[in-house]
C-alpha cells in the first residue's frame, strides 16, 4: 500500500552535487538489513560523518537545513543501482518530496512506490531555486500534487509533470498490486497461450 | 510502420492495457538475490499473498556473501541473516535457489545465462540494476525495486510504460588489443553517463554482430551506466548455438519451436528508432576510468585530464571527482599506480575475461605493492578455469583465487578497497564509496587489470610481452 501523499509546506535543503547515485545515498554495508524502515540514520553516511561525528562542511549538518523535507538536487539524480533502500532511506530520515533537472528512471519510479514525490523542474528553475535557498534562511516551499506546482510564499512559481496514474498512485495511496490482481483473469488466460521454453526442477535447492 | 525488436517484445508480453494505468506486462523470469528481496517477502506474507509462479523464480546468494573458503561460517552475522532470510524465503514459497552448496551459484547475471534459463525474447527482471546483461540475448531485461520485486512475486506481472527507443549503430572495427569492455566504455565517456536514460537502447551493426555472447554481455551489463532503462541486441546464430545444450535450454521439439519464434526477434527495417546514434570504433584505445561515474573515461594513452580540458557543464562535477581519486591533472595514466586490482563482477568475470586475463600475467609475477584477486562470476566459470588451468596462473603469479561473488564491485564483503587505496578494476561502478569508504576505483578491461597487477600502474597493453612466448603479443 502505497502511503498517500496530497500537499506538503516544508523547508527545503540544497545538494548542489551532479549524479547523487545511490551508493552515496546509501552505502552498501547498511543493506544487509531485512527491514524497511530505520535507515534515515545512515542517510549519505559517507559525506555526513567522519569517524562517527558529523563533518561540518556537509551541507545537512547545518542547523538551517536540519528538519527538511524537501531535498533540491542536481541532474540524474538517483543513478546506479536499483535498491529502493535509496528511497526508504531519504524517506526515514524525513525528504518526502526531492526536486530536480532529471532523475535515473528506477530510482524515479521506486519514490512512488514510497508515498515519495520526485519533481522534475527545469535547470532555469533549479538554479533559481538554489539561489533562493542559499541566501534565505529557512526558506520554503508548497509543493501541491492535486494542482502540480511548486510555489513559495513570494516570487517562485512552478509547475511540474506527473503522469496521471502517478499521481492517483500518491494521491489516493493505492496497493498496486492489489490493483492488478483485479486483472487475474487475464493474466490467466495470457498464461494459458504463453509460451516458456525453460523448466526447472521445482522448489529449493 | 515496423516494430523495433523492443516493441516485439513488449508488446507480446502486454496482458493489460488500459487509459488507467500503465500496461500490465507479463514477467518470463525473476531472478532474487538476497539484498533486495527479504522485504518483498515480508509484504507478501503481511499481505496474505503467495508467490504466483515460482516456477519461474530463481534465486541465488551472490552480493553479501564472503568468497574465502565456504567451508568457514561466516563472520558477519547481519550477513548471515540475510542469507538465511533467502534460504527460509525459498524454502517457504517453493523458489528454486542455487545456495552456497550449489553448483550453479554464482552472480545472478551469470548464471541465468550459463544455465540456459536466459533466452531470446523474454521479459525478465530482478532487484538489481545490471539485469541489463541479459539483453545481450534479445530478451527485455531491466532492474527493478523491491516494491516490484514483491509486485512480480505476488503477479507475475509488471505496470509498465513504454520506454523510448534508442539505436546505437556501432560500426568500424574494434582494434586488436582493445575489447567490448573498452568499446562500451569508450560509447558512455562519449554520450555521458545519464545520455540514455528513459530508454531502451538497441545495440546493432556489424561489430555487435561479430562480438561472442560474453562480449556482448559485457556491453549490455554497462547499458545502465548510461542510465538506459535496458540494452538489446537482436539474436543471432551466435546467441543459439550459446543457448543450445544447456542445462535449462529447451530440448528437442520444444527446441525446433523456440528457434522459430527467436529468429522473428528483429528490428523491422521500416522501424523508427525515437533517437539514433553512430558509433565508430575504429580509434578506440584501451580505457581508463579517470573520475567517480563511469563517463569520466579515457584512453591509456592520454593524461587525467585538466578542469578546462572538459566541457563547461562538466566541471564542477569533474573537480569533486578528480578531488576524491586523488590524481593530479595532466598525469600520464601510465605514472598512476594501483594498490588493489580485482579480476571479476557480473560485467567481467566470464571465462573468456579469465583467460584474457591469464594470458597477460602467465610467467610474470604481481608487483610487491598490489594485492590482487581474481573472483569467478560462478562457480561453473571457477571449475572451467581450474579444468584450463587457468587457477594456476593467477596463483603462480601471486593473485588470489576465489570463490564466486560480487566481491569487490560493490564491497558488502570482506573484499574491500581501503580508503585512500587505488584499484584498478573490471567491474561497472567507480562511483565514491563504491569499492569501500574512500575507496578510488579505476574501471578497465580484463587485459588492463591483469598488465596494472604485473607492473604496479597501468600500462597499455597493446604493447605487452607475453612470456609464454617471449614476443611482442600478436593480437
Ligand atoms: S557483480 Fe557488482 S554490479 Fe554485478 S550484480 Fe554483483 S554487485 Fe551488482
Amino acid at each position: 500500500m502505497v502511503k498517500p501523499f496530497t500537499s506538503l509546506t516544508g523547508t527545503v535543503a540544497p545538494l548542489d552535487v551532479d549524479n547523487v547515485d545511490t551508493d552515496a545515498i546509501i552505502p552498501k554495508q547498511f543493506l544487509k538489513r531485512t527491514e524497511r524502515t530505520g535507515y534515515g540514520q545512515f542517510l549519505f553516511y559517507d559525506w555526513r560523518f567522519e569517524d562517527g561525528e558529523e563533518r561540518q562542511d556537509f551541507v545537512l549538518n547545518e542547523p538551517r537545513y536540519k528538519g527538511s523535507s524537501i531535498l533540491l538536487g542536481r541532474k540524474n539524480f538517483g543513478c546506479g543501482s536499483s535498491r529502493e533502500h535509496a528511497p526508504w532511506t531519504l524517506a526515514d530520515y524525513g525528504f518526502q518530496v526531492i526536486i530536480a533537472p532529471s532523475f535515473a528512471d528506477i530510482f524515479y519510479n521506486n519514490c512512488f512506490k514510497n508515498g515519495m514525490l520526485p519533481i522534475v523542474l527545469s535547470e532555469d528553475q533549479i538554479n533559481q531555486l538554489f539561489q533562493l535557498v542559499t541566501t534565505k534562511s529557512g526558506y520554503e516551499v508548497t509543493v501541491d500534487l492535486e494542482n502540480q506546482t511548486v510555489t513559495d510564499s513570494h516570487e517562485f512559481q512552478a509547475h511540474f509533470e506527473v503522469t496521471p496514474y502517478r499521481k492517483r498512485l500518491l494521491l489516493k495511496g493505492l496497493d498496486e498490486i492489489g490493483s492488478t490482481l483485479e486483472h487475474q483473469s487475464k493474466i490467466d488466460s495470457f498464461e494459458d497461450r504463453h509460451r516458456i521454453y525453460y523448466k526447472l526442477e521445482h522448489g529449493s535447492i | 510502420m515496423g516494430k523495433t525488436l523492443y516493441d516485439k517484445i513488449y508488446d507480446k508480453h502486454v496482458v493489460y492495457s488500459g487509459e488507467d494505468q500503465p500496461s500490465i506486462l507479463y514477467i518470463d523470469l525473476h531472478l532474487i538475490h538476497e539484498v533486495t528481496s527479504p522485504q518483498a517477502f515480508e509484504g507478501l506474507r503481511l499481505n496474505n499473498r503467495h508467490v504466483r509462479r515460482p516456477d519461474l523464480t530463481v534465486a541465488t546468494m551472490d552480493h553479501s556473501i564472503p568468497t574465502t573458503d565456504r567451508s568457514i561460517p561466516f563472520r558477519d552475522d547481519v550477513a548471515k541473516k540475510q542469507v538465511r532470510t533467502l534460504e527460509e524465503n525459498c524454502h517457504d514459497f517453493g523458489i528454486r535457489l542455487f545456495d552456497l552448496t550449489s553448483e550453479h551459484q554464482g552472480i545472478v547475471h551469470v548464471i541465468a545465462p550459463e544455465l540456459g534459463i536466459t533466452q531470446p525474447g523474454q521479459t525478465i527482471v530482478c532487484g538489481d540494476s545490471h539485469t541489463s546483461t541479459h539483453g545481450a540475448f534479445g530478451a527485455l531485461a531491466f532492474g527493478i525495486g523491491t516494491s516490484e520485486v514483491e509486485h512480480v512475486l505476488a503477479t507475475q506481472t509488471l505496470k509498465q510504460d513504454k520506454a523510448k527507443t534508442l539505436a546505437i549503430n556501432i560500426e568500424g572495427e574494434l582494434p586488436k588489443g582493445t575489447s567490448a569492455k573498452d568499446l562500451i566504455l569508450s560509447l558512455i565517456g562519449k554520450l555521458g553517463h545519464d545520455f540514455a536514460t528513459g530508454y531502451v537502447i538497441e545495440y546493432r551493426g556489424e561489430v555487435i554482430r561479430h562480438l561472442t555472447m560474453e562480449e556482448r554481455m559485457t556491453v549490455c551489463n554497462m547499458s545502465i551506466e548510461m542510465g538506459a532503462r535496458a540494452g538489446l541486441i537482436q539474436p543471432d546464430d551466435v546467441t543459439f548455438n550459446y543457448i543450445k545444450n544447456k542445462k535449462y535450454a529447451p530440448k528437442d521439439e520444444l527446441w525446433d519451436d523456440a528457434l522459430i519464434e527467436w529468429r522473428s526477434l528483429y528490428t523491422d527495417d521500416d522501424a523508427v528508432f525515437d533517437k539514433t546514434v553512430d558509433f565508430d570504433v575504429s580509434v578506440v584505445v584501451p580505457q581508463v576510468t579517470w573520475g567517480t561515474n563511469p563517463g569520466q573515461v579515457a584512453g591509456i594513452t592520454d593524461v587525467v585530464p585538466s578542469i578546462d580540458s572538459l566541457p563547461f557543464d562538466q566541471r564542477k562535477a569533474g573537480e569533486k571527482s578528480l578531488q576524491y581519486m586523488g590524481v593530479s591533472s595532466n598525469t600520464p595514466f601510465e605514472e598512476v599506480k594501483l594498490d588493489k586490482v580485482f579480476i571479476g563482477s557480473c560485467t567481467n568475470s566470464r571465462i573468456e575475461d579469465l583467460r584474457k586475463a591469464a594470458k597477460i600475467v602467465s610467467g610474470y609475477k604481481v608487483a610487491d605493492s598490489v594485492t590482487a584477486l581474481v573472483v569467478p562470476g560462478s562457480q561453473r566459470v571457477k571449475r572451467q578455469a581450474e579444468e584450463e588451468g587457468i587457477d594456476q596462473i593467477f596463483i603462480k603469479a601471486g593473485f588470489d583465487w576465489r570463490e564466486s561473488g560480487c566481491s569487490m564491485c560493490l564491497g558488502m564483503n570482506e573484499d574491500i578497497v581501503l580508503e585512500g587505496e587505488r584499484c584498478a578494476s573490471t567491474s561497472n561502478r567507480n562511483f565514491e564509496g563504491r569499492q569501500g569508504k574512500g575507496a578510488r576505483t579505476h574501471l578497465v578491461s580484463p587485459e588492463m587489470a591483469a598488465a596494472a597487477a604485473i607492473t604496479g600502474h597501468f600500462v597499455d597493453v597493446r604493447n605487452w610481452v607475453t612470456r609464454e612466448r617471449e614476443e611482442v603479443r600478436s593480437w
